[in-house]
């Protein structure tokens, strides 16, 4: 039996020179009883190392595939490696092809400890943690803390000097800690958790950052713990909040979804006075949530025209009919001189309900925001799959968007029937109460857009009403 | 308007960036910082930093520069009808941000994105400015991916390639429809537009670097898009073949799919409940088999079912496997090796082992069961000398067989 001593057991030229040695004196891998720095050798039959007679002087032969793999896995832990890599080397001898055959058993083995290795030098450069503090000359220090599975500590260490070659640094592990100082590597003695600073100034935000980039609606908790097992979560500080994100995913996401527009359960009403008895009921945004009754929509299914405007005013809330108020004046002014019939048309709202604030007994009018109307177009849907009309007027962008979900530009998407999925053309044009708020010059000039509009609308219902 | 302090803000405008998939650090050049005046390294695959809960890795500090829209696009949090907290940050605090980050290795470097505010070029502006004060000024030599805007000035977008090493622009969703039911301000020939620009710079570029080494790079590690899966009626056919002609026509580095999650504040278009995450997984394993196993688009769209879907329950390899048994069993031994890639278990590792391994043995099934993660889901469809599976591609329960226990479905699901 021989004995064979390594020294530092991350040192790869050292075993190099040992197993060189070896080779030359013949010992077969049998015959030799491994032992490390650290480990003491229990074997009975061991002895000192035979003298490093060279008996043998051949040329070694040996892969570079191998000195590749042998350089990565003498930083493995299992004192395994040490018998392992001399046996392969030595069946490499008389086998030179040997590393070309991934299904040999040592090979295969090899390859598992190297596999190891190299995700441990991995973890290290993603997982190591850096806290600042002052070096004595008022500079900042960036010190971490890490405790590697394997002795990978030197060898990983160009990644460092490579990324953070112009800031002061420190790694610190139980084995030994490395020093940078913007110029030079230098080695110390084995640290402690206690040697990195307790907090550090932007741990904070790093931690909300993690917090906030999380999507709790997709819950992966294997997946994380998979590639970033628990046992490095003692250095990584974002860590700590895991358990409270995974504890309150579940109830954000069920939150986002309830709050998410839709209490809306079921199908929506097939018939007209199934629809109004439903919106009187209907709380499924804050409008309407105000104790205001809901306005529905007149007129009869089947009629061709459907007539959109933005949402009840006063007057309309009260009397319970849409389109009643100084607004809805202005439009049947129109429409009687464009000789449209409102009486066939269904005239309707986007929006149901009448948002207002209160300015001492009076109900100002406020639009709804685009939340609101997008809401409310579950019910304008429903009408629009009750009524079938074959044109729809909309009155203003809060009724585009009611339609259209998008909100357009009435400047340029005005006057030209627009046609739509189900069969249907829009037609945009602007609200009656817009007409309402000008005066002088620009009132004239709207009101013969509008008329305009109107015109165009006439045309497209007249030629079916000739057909009928 | 005084801001909120850096903290709140940093959490707004995270929160808002969660939604683009893309954290990916790897591709571009290999540099560090040795000779400079700064910090900075990059690696060839990447470094995933940490892992948040959703499994997902974070590599890049991934960040809005403010979610402030002018646009009004449906499954998008940040639309301007949404009732979200509005935040924004200068460009240089997002500069101090990354640095105070990288220095600590939290991360790999910076994606910057943003809502449009103003208008879509000062938009661009303030983020490729982001991009040059890291570069020039602080000699950073991180990763920077900036998300490219299709509406501002081709110039712009050429600058933000020259300061970043990824550039990327969302197609969104799958198809022209979508698009203009869910997202009415985009308009799809003009982001496809973009992205042509992107790609023949890269390509000029690629060139130029042939003649002249001191030519500056131009986005090194390429350029990439995200699409939205489930928040439209587009089959798993669609989008396999819209990411398809996208790596064709633009030759993408990646496409990324994001299954449409639930988001505060949702816009009432959109469906509710969110599509099985398994679904993106399996659009994950197609896009993986097109570029590495040599599928073509149509083999993949072949393993759908009727309606254009790719099974749940089982991958898109076992499925194709499953529906072209008459391919099956592969003698390992003999057979080619775009073959032996289509057997379903067989990963690209494992048939660059075989091939390397028969060339000094014929491979028993102990050989393979070293050389694969699972034999059990190998053994129906290859030979090997001592194996031969008896007739059982021609059974009826191959797919029960091989299809993994179903598992409890989730309490909310």
């Amino acid at each position: 039996m021989i004995s064979a001593y390594l020294a530092p057991p991350d040192d790869f030229g050292a075993w190099r020179t040992l197993a060189r040695t070896l080779l030359q004196t013949g010992t077969a891998p049998a015959d030799i009883v491994w032992s490390e720095e650290g480990t003491s050798s229990t074997d009975l039959f061991s002895e000192q190392a035979a003298p490093p007679h060279a008996v043998r002087v051949d040329a070694i032969r040996v892969s570079r595939s191998f000195v590749e793999l042998a350089r990565t896995v003498i930083l493995h832990r299992d004192p395994a490696r040490l018998p392992l890599l001399y046996r392969v080397l030595w069946r490499l001898q008389t086998q030179p092809r040997l590393m070309d055959d991934p299904a040999d058993a040592d090979i295969v083995q090899l390859c598992i400890l190297n596999k190891q290795v190299r995700r441990d030098i991995h973890k290290m450069r993603a997982f190591v943690r850096f806290r600042v503090l002052q070096d004595p000359d008022g500079i900042d220090r960036y010190v971490a803390w890490f405790e590697p599975d394997h002795r990978i500590e030197r060898a990983n260490i160009g990644f460092f000097t490579g990324r953070f070659a112009n800031q002061r640094w420190s790694i610190l592990t139980p084995r030994l800690s490395l020093h940078w100082d913007g110029r030079k590597l230098s080695e110390g003695p084995p640290a402690r958790r206690e040697d990195v600073p307790a907090e550090d100034a932007a741990e904070d935000l790093w931690l909300g950052y993690y917090r906030s980039i999380f999507n709790p609606a997709r819950l992966k908790v294997d997946a994380m713990l998979k590639e970033m097992p628990r046992r490095y979560w003692a250095n990584m500080p974002e860590t700590r909040q895991i358990p409270a994100l995974i504890a309150g995913a579940q109830r954000r996401e069920a939150g986002m979804i309830a709050s998410g527009a839709s209490s809306f359960g079921g199908t929506p009403p097939t018939e007209l006075a199934a629809l109004a008895d439903g919106l009187q009921a209907c709380s499924n945004c804050p409008i309407g949530c105000n104790g205001t009754r809901a306005v529905s929509g007149e007129g009869a299914a089947g009629s061709r025209l459907m007539i959109v405007g933005e949402q009840p005013g006063d007057q309309e809330e009260v009397a319970g009919r849409p389109f009643i108020g100084p607004a809805g004046q202005v439009l049947d002014l129109h429409l009687a001189a464009a000789g449209i019939d409102r009486g066939s048309a269904y005239v309707t709202n986007a929006v149901k309900h009448f948002k207002f604030a209160l300015r001492g007994k009076r109900r100002l009018h406020q639009s709804p925001t685009a939340g609101e109307i997008d809401i409310c177009r579950w019910w304008l849907d429903a009408e629009r799959s009750i009524v079938r009309p074959q044109i729809i007027l909309a009155l203003g962008a809060t009724a585009a968007r009611g339609l259209l979900g998008r909100t357009p530009s009435i400047g340029k998407e005005r006057g030209q029937l627009l046609p739509q999925a189900d069969g249907s053309q829009i037609l945009i044009t602007a609200h009656p109460s817009y007409l309402l708020r000008l005066e002088g010059e620009s009132r004239a000039r709207e009101e013969a857009k509008f008329r305009d509009d109107l015109a165009v609308l006439k045309r497209h219902l007249e030629p079916q009403v000739e057909k009928a | 308007m005084s801001q909120p302090d850096v903290l709140t803000r940093l959490e707004i405008l995270a929160d808002a960036a969660k939604y683009d998939a893309s954290c990916a650090s790897s591709g571009t050049t290999r540099r560090d910082s040795k000779g400079g005046r700064g910090i900075g390294s990059t690696t060839g695959s990447g470094i995933c930093h940490a892992y948040a809960p959703d499994g997902r890795c974070i590599s890049l500090l991934k960040l809005l520069l403010t979610n402030h829209c002018i646009f009004d696009c449906h499954y998008c949090v940040n639309r301007k009808s949404s009732n979200v907290a509005r935040a924004r940050f200068t460009p240089k605090e997002v500069v101090d941000l990354t640095l105070s980050f990288y220095r600590r290795n939290y991360i790999e470097g910076l994606f910057l994105s943003s809502g449009i505010v103003k208008s879509s070029n000062h938009t661009m502006e303030q983020m490729v400015e982001v991009a040059r004060c890291l570069r020039e000024d602080h000699d950073f030599r991180g990763y920077i991916h900036l998300k490219a805007i299709p509406e501002a000035d081709p110039e712009l977008v050429r600058q933000a390639g020259l300061w970043a090493d990824r550039v990327s622009i969302n197609v969104e969703l799958p198809t022209e429809a979508g698009l203009a039911r869910l997202a009415p301000d985009k308009n799809g020939t003009r982001i496809e537009g973009t992205m042509r620009r992107v790609s023949s710079d890269i390509i000029e570029n690629k060139d130029a670097r042939k003649h002249f080494r001191s030519a500056p790079k131009f986005a090194p590690a390429g350029q990439s898009t995200q699409m939205i899966v489930g928040a439209d009626d587009a089959s798993d056919a669609d989008i396999v073949g819209k990411a398809s002609s996208l790596y064709d026509r633009f030759r993408l580095r990646r496409v990324y799919y994001s299954a449409f999650s639930p988001i505060p504040d949702a816009s009432a278009v959109l469906p509710l409940k969110r599509p099985p995450l398994m679904r993106e997984h399996r659009l994950y394993q197609s896009d993986w088999l097109m570029r590495f196993y040599g599928f073509a688009p149509q083999d993949v769209q072949h393993a759908t079912d009727d309606t254009g879907m790719l099974p749940l329950d089982i991958d898109p390899k076992l499925a194709w496997a499953l529906r072209f048994r008459e391919h099956f069993p592969v003698d390992v031994n003999r057979a080619s090796k775009s073959m032996l890639l289509r057997v379903p278990g067989l990963g690209t590792r494992a048939v660059g082992a075989i091939l390397t391994a028969r060339r000094h043995r014929s491979l028993r099934i102990d050989d393979i069961a070293r050389l694969t993660v699972s034999l059990k889901k190998v053994r129906p469809f290859i030979i090997t000398t001592d194996w031969r599976p008896t007739l059982l591609t021609d059974r009826v329960d191959l797919k029960a067989q091989l299809t993994p226990p179903a598992r409890q479905l989730e309490l909310f699901g």
